[in-house]
């Protein structure tokens, strides 16, 4: 599971992050919405251990992100903001280079990759380097690396960012699927993926939560479209994730 | 705990062989290598039987092509996010730090141990005294090592890769001249002797020159390791506080 306490996090002056506290059960799918530079991503990089917060705490299956990065990374997956990966090796290098990562060696490693290849519809384009494949197989191997371990816990940042409408529901459906006994936490500002997927939705605006609810619960006070933009127009003052 | 470290070594050491990096790199180190040795040098016409005129161009063929190596080091991984992917591995930022920085050295390393013939060349001609030669390419492996802790420091501070390439050569160049006989000559003149000594101390020319002349002394290796230690402390502090801001 997931506990995140009064997380802050400034970057100089500007506070991109303010007080956030929530916490993730397994079985739960977590949307995490918000307008562009409402502090979705940076909440993610701290509660991944990737940025340190001003203040508060994130625990990752009861491991302090701070205290103990390494073993809460180990039962962590991760699929950053556009899906970086190494442009020159192939997918299937790539996924093995995760897979040893994770202490993965020999016929296990290579039965994870193997598996995880078919598990994201890679299997055609393993040979191929990664900085030749369109974005929708790009997306797919970053999102593969993040599964592979089969992880506990699930944090995707923008998972469906730029793909194209069948790529967004091959990918709906790996995250519905794995939903079961899984921590689930993603960002989007795609609201109809919220109402797809998601058990939960956290809509959060100029780095504070402004709502943390079921997508059916949100619904009740009208479309998602007008409680979001409700929510989030009068608090955002802009700003970036980086 | 050595396990990821051999993991980052390896997909490094691929990714210079994935690119022309490597082979632009091996092929001018050797060829300039080659022409300072043998054309500028003369090698040859001076009819000694030792390869002085072989290691003194190295700490300046570095200069240039090290910082060359290492710019990429940290610079590419935050210009394209993997920074973020390879940090956010169950793996600690030291881990990450010194499987990049051995595979960067490795990597110079194999071209400096393709330098190999003109070892044989002496050999052949003459009868070179081998004490020399074996300290001689200790130091200049070490050398190489500290250049690419500079580098890895250099490319830690910045995204740009021009940047961080020549902040790495400005300061290699430092290191450099500040124990370099013609320029020491000078500073004598116009500062005390003990400040000279002092500054000349942190020179990378000093120690190598003590390894070149056969003298393996611990004292030059301590040097040297403790160079590359503090300029890799550096590089975790650096990417530490790229977390905090």
């Amino acid at each position: 599971m997931i506990k995140v306490s009064n997380l802050v996090k400034n970057f100089g002056r500007r506070e991109a992050v303010r007080d956030v506290s929530f916490e993730v059960k397994p079985g739960e799918v977590l949307g995490f919405l918000g307008p562009n530079g409402a502090g979705k991503t940076t909440t993610m990089r701290m509660v991944t251990g990737y940025l340190a917060p001003t203040s508060g705490r994130a625990w990752i299956q009861g491991f302090d992100v701070t205290e103990k990065p390494v073993e809460a990374r180990r039962h962590l997956g991760y699929l950053p903001e556009n899906a970086p990966s190494y442009g020159d090796m192939t997918v299937e290098e790539f996924l093995a280079f995760a897979a040893a990562m994770r202490g993965y060696r020999g016929k296990e490693a290579r039965q994870r990759v193997h598996d995880t290849l078919e598990k994201c519809i890679l299997t055609t384009v393993r040979n191929q380097p990664i900085e030749t494949l369109s974005k929708g197989y790009r997306q797919r191997t970053c999102f593969a690396q993040a599964i592979l371990h089969d992880p506990p816990v699930l944090i995707l940042d923008e998972p469906t960012e730029g793909l194209d409408p069948n790529q967004k529901f091959v990918v709906r459906n790996m995250i519905r699927e794995m939903a079961k006994n899984k921590v689930i936490v993603f960002s989007t500002h795609i609201l109809e993926e919220v109402e797809a997927i998601c058990t939960r939705a956290i809509i959060i605006s100029a780095g504070q939560i402004v709502a943390d609810s079921t997508p059916a619960e949100l619904r009740k006070q009208g479309s998602l479209d007008q409680v979001f933009r409700w929510l989030t127009t009068s608090a955002d003052v802009g700003g970036s994730a980086r | 705990m050595s396990s990821p470290v051999c993991t980052i070594l390896k997909r490094e050491w691929r990714s210079y062989f994935n690119s022309p990096v490597a082979y632009v790199f091996i092929v001018i180190f050797l060829a300039l290598a080659g022409f300072f040795t043998f054309n500028v040098s003369r090698f040859y016409e001076a009819g000694q039987a030792t390869l002085d005129r072989f290691f003194f161009w190295h700490p300046w063929i570095y200069l240039i092509l090290v910082p060359a190596v290492a710019m990429r080091l940290w610079a590419e991984e935050r210009r394209t996010g993997t920074l973020e992917l390879l940090l956010t591995f169950p793996v600690t930022t030291a881990q990450a730090i010194a499987g990049k920085f051995l595979a960067a050295w490795l990597f110079v390393l194999m071209a400096l141990a393709l330098t190999f013939p003109v070892v044989a060349t002496a050999f052949y001609l003459g009868s070179p005294d081998p004490g020399p030669i074996v300290t001689g390419y200790i130091g200049s492996a070490l050398l190489a090592g500290a250049y690419l802790a500079v580098g890895s420091l250099t490319s830690a501070l910045t995204r740009n890769q021009v940047i961080s390439f020549i902040l790495a050569a400005v300061i290699g160049l430092f290191l450099l001249l500040a124990g370099f006989p013609p320029v020491t000559d000078v500073l004598y003149q116009i500062a005390p002797a003990w400040a000279v000594e002092i500054v000349a101390g942190f020179s990378f020319s000093a120690h190598f020159e003590q390894m070149q002349r056969g003298v393996l002394d611990v004292r030059d290796v301590l040097y040297f390791a403790s160079a590359i230690a503090f300029m890799l402390l550096a590089t975790h502090v650096t990417l530490d506080n790229r977390r905090t801001k």
